[in-house]
């Protein structure tokens, strides 16, 4: 299993970055991380005959946080996100997700930006950029422009991306003062790709013993063909914490649609979505999101 | 003192050497040979029409490309069925390279040779293969209807078909007060060894010389079916097993097609060739095993005692046959674990499929017949309202009655003779470990909670150390070092320790002067190999016979030297001494000296002995005619059968009431492989066991679609469990020693996997209050089988059934 | 900025301390450049998809999976394989405690958990049990059943431990 050969480039700035995937994007790919795309090169079900390495593109490493947002570049490994503590402090739901992809190993290489790009439906980053309302950054030969996370991504490993574009950045907005979050997923194995997962967003008021939900929003992994966001609100305002959130359940059927692979029916798929957003939620209203 | 090293949980002389990355595993060999690459049938069944393999020839780098038509001689002909039987109605092996047809994904149409691998596989994938498409004959059902056929000439798809019976099950059943019938099915998993295959081959034209080194099981095997498909003479090859990264089974098959194909390249084109497997190909183009479908009806009283046994089997044994019906045997005949049925009838029929070989996978067979005869066990416990302790202790054969002969005949044509085990007292310890009588609290407590949990238990008995031999050869240097050879080879056993915690025993020295090679032909090249459990029972007797042949010579030459009789002599810390008196010793390096008459004094040793070179008689030769120079001794040891080790294993499992996710809470083991050389290893020998087993109880099966493509066919969707997948594994020990062989040892590798499939089924039928009849199970698959229930309270499952009769 | 048309290119990577510079295709994994044009065969490749953890590595002391890098692309980075964490006379702590805690039995997989376990301990000096088997959830191992492995996490972190422990009571002057 060794890879077909392509020529190698590695632009120093993005200005160069871009115009290389102008002269060689139709026939190439992108390298950033390289822990999806490798595997496929390695088992030649991809041949692209030029690769641009970006690892070595100047500022694309770097996390920002803001007042509105948290800003990942390109080349912002999963588990450099991970570990920021600014960005957890203010979007713990980071974290929460990016502990669930891959392994650590993976993690150190894998970029966030890359998988957001590389838009596999079990993949946990793309439900998060749609939960959280992100803007991908795209630059390309034309320019910049901006994508809103929800228009982002076709269906399974596609996205508006042109073959001579790159995301530079991703902006990951933060909620609302109040909303708590949590992450889960259910994989065969520890760190597979989740059978089913789910981001939740919960909007609470109040304090203490007198906090109430307000609404929440979840987003999935693995059973839906692109990343949606799911409205839950109806089904959980007013609801107290000790909730079962029995009322979940034919919200989060109408807004997802699983295929069966080897590994999971659609019925099981969605069973375990809805199971999942009931532990969820109450899982998110069990931890202070700082 | 020299410190008794037998039993003793000595650290592995190995290690240092592995975990430095000084390791030589095949892929580290052979920087410099050419590399191969192949192109594999990506159809199951099909007629090939034309190779065109122009575009690859044109690769910068290609050396050669061969197909089927290159293969000259016997390297053309079809591959070797190693083991024949009786049974076998159509036996049916493939050739190195596809002649005409292939049988299953992955089988190697087309080698390529190239520089490095990376251009062998970018001209593979040049050649254009043309194919007329056969209808693929997939999984057992549809192998059993024998509507399409595997082989034009294997009607009905049967490869073999057996029968054996002891007593009148016809007779015995129908006065049975009881009986139940079940349908059991166990899905295909395989070895997956971390290090796939690989072959590297050198020949040296100046000599006619071959040197293969393979990632292999038996070396000697290998050496004979190379020369043999080369037409060299045995002499001029030899065979190398380097550092072996695991085995389990697939490695033992032989030759495989690149055995026979790297070699012949390698002799063709003077030049080094190497191939090393790559996971894919491991995946296609290596072997399986387990697949099977049974139907078990049993006969018994009121108390739960066996009346009669009678066991139907479908046997997938995939495109070919080379390895012959070993596994099925196995089946058929360890599926009575520890239990007397008194009367027994067993039908097998090996089945063709458009799918990769099966050959041996740990167990052998063996958790196929366990998962049989524990879900009947389980069955008729629940049938009566009976322990299913209870039940089991009712069926045991008891010490008393050891030696005792199931009236069959096991793997290896000998009959099926247990030479010993205790299983009431496994049973005992069992019980006690995992707290089987308090577990009803425990489970009461847990549904008050909203948990699911269940308790579940599967025995079994393994024949370990079949033969027909090894050999062990022990030789003193004059320095003093102890070299040990025994043919059979490692993949991760500690042989190279437990040998030597041996021969330092049998021979008085300490043991880091004593170095163990294995599977190396150049240092003995008669041997079998390793697989069912025999490293220790085999090589272990072997290599101390080979010592005690070597002490007595030593206890012989220093007699004389010391003017003592032997049997006043003590050998310790590598210095032989008069009991009693110390001061009156010669080191052992010495006699080594002393025993070849011709001492040029290259060394100390040589030099010390000189004290000792006495008068000598002029009229007797320097070697006398029953002697030999040098202090060496080989032998070989021969068992009249197999030795039977034991064990008992229990879990508890939770089972998530909605999500019907499994866990393992607790794992325990009791074990009884006899005599233990190395308690350490033993207990690594049953966590990895037992965590195979947990893999192919919960997680591993491979994913064949109707059409034969293998869906799974990687890391990422074949889930060989993590860390985060295996229970702590809790162990106990019984020693029964085996009366068969002078160390008083039985096999230990394969124990820890035979029941797990078994365990984890009583488990979950514990938790869920349904019968488990199909594994693996799926957390989706239990959750299906909940909604079936729901759904149909009184039936089992939709793919099996039990069916109860009462007389 | 660099592009390379040409078949090959010159790729210089630091291993171990000692730089070492081949000319190779851009393909070239950076598992197979270690282990076929530098001879260090003590990192291996069991799956070449990221999976089993066989040839993971240090890069810049975090474990990354060397069959998914270009060795083109390792440049400029600190690789260390197991055979720089310790020699058979003089094995690192991670190495010590598989030997002590028969943490290997094939060995195949284990230059990624010793390379693995290596920064995990640095991270966590002082894990749990539960900690260890989670930090080893990315490897593969098909000998040992793990149980050992586990253990050999936390002895090795000891070892460390009392290394450093060791070293700084060596130190003069510090109270004791």
């Amino acid at each position: 299993m060794k890879p077909a050969p392509f020529v190698h480039h590695s632009p120093r700035t993005l200005d160069e970055a871009v115009a290389m995937l102008g002269d060689v994007g139709h026939d190439g790919k992108v390298l950033a991380g390289g822990q999806s795309l490798i595997p496929v090169l390695n088992m030649r079900l991809a041949q692209p005959a030029h690769l641009v390495d970006i690892n070595r593109v100047a500022g694309l490493d770097t996390v920002t946080v803001s007042d509105d947002v948290v800003r990942v570049g390109a080349t912002v490994r999963h588990a450099s996100l991970e570990k920021n503590t600014e960005a957890y402090a203010v979007l713990p739901l980071l974290r929460q997700a990016l502990r669930n992809v891959a392994h650590p190993a993976i993690r150190n290489r894998g970029t966030t930006v890359g998988s957001i790009a590389h838009a596999d439906a079990a993949g946990e980053m793309p439900s998060i950029a749609v939960l959280t309302g992100a803007v991908i950054e795209v630059v390309g030969p034309a320019g910049r422009r901006e994508v809103a996370a929800a228009d982002f991504f076709e269906g399974p490993l596609m996205t508006v991306l042109e073959a001579d574009e790159l995301v530079e950045a991703v902006r990951f907005g933060r909620f609302a003062e109040g909303t708590r979050t949590a992450f889960l997923e259910s994989a065969r194995r520890h760190g597979d790709y989740a059978l089913a997962g789910v981001g939740v967003a919960v909007d609470v008021e109040g304090q203490g013993g007198d906090a109430v939900v307000r609404g929440a929003r979840a987003a999935y992994v693995s059973v839906t063909d692109v990343p949606v966001v799911v409205d839950l609100t109806e089904a959980v305002a007013g609801q107290p914490f000790s909730s079962a959130w029995d009322g979940v359940e034919d919200l989060v059927q109408a807004g997802i649609a699983p295929e069966a692979d080897i590994h999971a029916s659609s019925e099981y798929r969605r069973a375990l979505a809805a199971e999942l957003t009931r532990r969820a939620l109450t899982t998110a209203l069990s931890e202070v999101a700082s | 003192m020299t410190t008794r090293q037998f039993g003793s949980p000595v650290l592995r002389k190995e290690d240092p050497r592995l975990v430095t990355g000084n390791g030589r595993y095949l892929d580290d060999l052979g920087h410099d040979a050419w590399e191969a690459a192949f192109v594999r049938s990506p159809h199951a069944h099909a007629r090939i029409t034309d190779i065109d393999v122009d575009g690859a020839v044109e690769v910068e780098g290609v050396i050669a490309v061969y197909t089927h038509e290159d293969l000259d001689g016997p390297a053309g002909d079809r591959l070797p069925l190693l083991i024949p039987h009786p049974s076998i109605e159509a036996g049916r092996t493939g050739y190195a390279l596809a002649k005409d047809e292939v049988n299953h994904v992955g089988e190697a149409i087309v080698m390529v040779v190239a520089r490095d691998r990376y251009i062998a596989e970018d001209a593979a994938q040049r050649i254009v293969v043309s194919y007329d498409h056969l209808p693929p004959v997939v999984g057992i059902e549809k192998s059993r209807d024998g509507a399409e056929l595997v082989h034009d000439d294997a009607p009905g798809n049967v490869a073999a078909h057996l029968l054996q019976e002891v007593g009148n099950v016809e007779a015995a059943m129908a006065k049975a007060p009881r009986t139940l019938t079940l349908d059991l099915e166990i899905e295909r998993s395989a070895c997956m060894p971390m290090e796939g295959k690989g072959v590297l081959a050198q020949w040296d034209s100046d000599e006619q010389r071959m040197r293969i080194h393979s990632s292999t099981q038996t070396s000697t095997g290998v050496r004979a079916a190379v020369a043999a498909k080369l037409q060299l003479p045995l002499a001029q090859v030899e065979c190398i097993a380097p550092d072996v990264g695991g085995g389990f089974g697939v490695k033992i098959m032989h030759p495989w097609p690149e055995e026979v194909l790297v070699p012949w390249a390698a002799r063709r084109l003077n030049h080094d060739v190497k191939w090393t497997e790559d996971r894919r190909e491991h995946f296609t183009s290596s072997a399986h095993e387990r697949g099977q479908l049974q139907q078990v009806t049993v006969g018994f009283d009121d108390d739960g005692r066996l009346l009669a046994l009678d066991v139907k089997f479908w046997h997938d044994n995939g495109a070919y046959l080379p390895y012959g019906v070993i596994v099925p045997i196995i089946t058929a005949t360890q599926l009575l674990g520890p239990y007397k049925p008194q009367n027994y009838r067993v039908e097998f029929w090996s089945l063709y499929t458009n799918t990769v070989l099966v050959t041996p996978y740990r167990g052998a067979g063996r958790p196929q017949g366990c998962f049989a005869m524990e879900r009947t066990m389980d069955a008729i416990a629940a049938e009566l309202g009976i322990d299913r302790t209870e039940v089991r202790s009712r069926n045991f054969i008891q010490p008393e009655e050891m030696p005792y002969d199931q009236g069959l005949l096991f793997q290896d044509g000998r009959p099926l003779k247990y030479d010993s085990g205790d299983f009431p007292a496994s049973l005992a310890k069992l019980k006690a470990l995992v707290g089987w009588d308090d577990f009803t609290v425990y489970k009461e407590e847990a549904e008050a909670q909203g948990r699911k949990v269940g308790l579940g238990i599967g025995c079994y008995v393994e024949g370990t150390g079949v033969g027909p031999y090894e050999g062990g050869h022990v030789h003193v240097e004059t320095s003093g070092r102890v070299n040990v050879a025994t043919g059979l080879t490692t993949q991760g056993q500690g042989h190279q320790t437990i040998l030597a915690q041996i021969v330092a025993d049998e021979l008085g020295v300490s043991i880091d002067d004593v170095h163990v090679t294995t599977g190396d032909t150049r240092r003995m090249p008669y041997a079998v190999g390793t697989f069912a459990s025999r490293g220790a029972v085999m090589s272990g007797n072997a290599v101390a016979l080979a010592a005690r042949a070597v002490r007595a010579k030593a206890l012989r030459i220093a007699a004389d030297a010391l003017e003592v009789a032997e049997e006043d002599l003590q050998i310790e810390d590598g210095t032989i001494s008069v009991k009693g008196a110390p001061h009156a010793s010669i080191a052992l390096s010495t006699v080594a000296v002393m025993s070849n008459p011709l001492r040029y004094a290259f060394d100390e040793s040589a030099k010390a002995a000189t004290q000792f070179a006495g008068a000598f008689d002029p009229d007797k030769p320097p070697v006398a005619d029953d002697d030999e120079p040098g202090l060496e001794g080989k032998d070989f040891y021969s068992p009249t059968q197999a030795t039977f080790a034991n064990g008992m294993h229990a879990a508890i499992v939770e089972t998530d009431p909605i999500t019907a996710e499994i866990k393992i809470l607790r794992y325990c083991v009791i074990h009884d492989c006899g005599t233990v050389v190395n308690p350490m290893i033993v207990e690594g020998q049953v966590h990895g066991g037992v965590a195979q087993g947990v893999g192919g109880a919960l997680y591993e099966r491979m994913e064949y679609d109707e059409t034969g493509q293998l869906l799974n066919a990687s890391f990422m969707d074949f889930l060989i469990p993590y860390a985060s997948e295996v229970p702590h594994i809790e162990t106990d020990h019984l020693e029964t020693p085996s009366p068969l062989n002078p160390l008083g040892v039985k096999g230990a590798g394969e124990a820890g996997t035979i029941p797990v499939s078994a365990v984890i089924a009583s488990a979950i039928e514990d938790a869920e209050g349904f019968p488990i009849r199909s594994m693996p199970i799926s957390p989706n698959e239990l959750w299906d089988l909940r909604r079936h229930q729901a759904a149909n309270p009184r039936s089992t499952n939709p793919r099996s059934s039990t069916t109860q009769e009462s007389a | 900025m660099s592009t390379s048309s040409e078949v090959t290119v010159d790729v210089t990577l630091r291993v171990n301390g000692v730089e070492h510079t081949r000319t190779v295709e851009p393909r070239r994994l950076l598992s197979d450049f270690l282990r076929h044009d530098l001879r260090l065969t003590g990192t291996h490749v069991g799956c070449e998809h990221g999976v089993c953890g066989a040839c993971t590595v240090l890069v810049d002391g975090d474990p990354m999976r060397s069959c998914l890098m270009f060795a083109v692309s390792a440049q400029e980075h600190e690789i260390t394989t197991t055979e720089g964490l310790g020699t058979q006379d003089a094995m690192g702590p991670v190495q010590q405690a598989f030997v002590e805690c028969h943490g290997l039995q094939c060995g195949f997989c284990t230059p990624g958990f010793v390379t693995t376990i290596t920064a995990f301990i640095e991270e966590n000096p002082d894990p749990t049990i539960d900690e260890a088997r989670e930090a080893i959830s990315g490897n593969l191992c098909r000998c040992t059943g793990y149980q050992n492995i586990c253990k050999a996490v936390l002895r090795a972190a000891e070892i460390k431990r009392e290394g450093t422990e060791g070293a700084m009571a060596a130190e003069p002057g510090e109270p004791v």
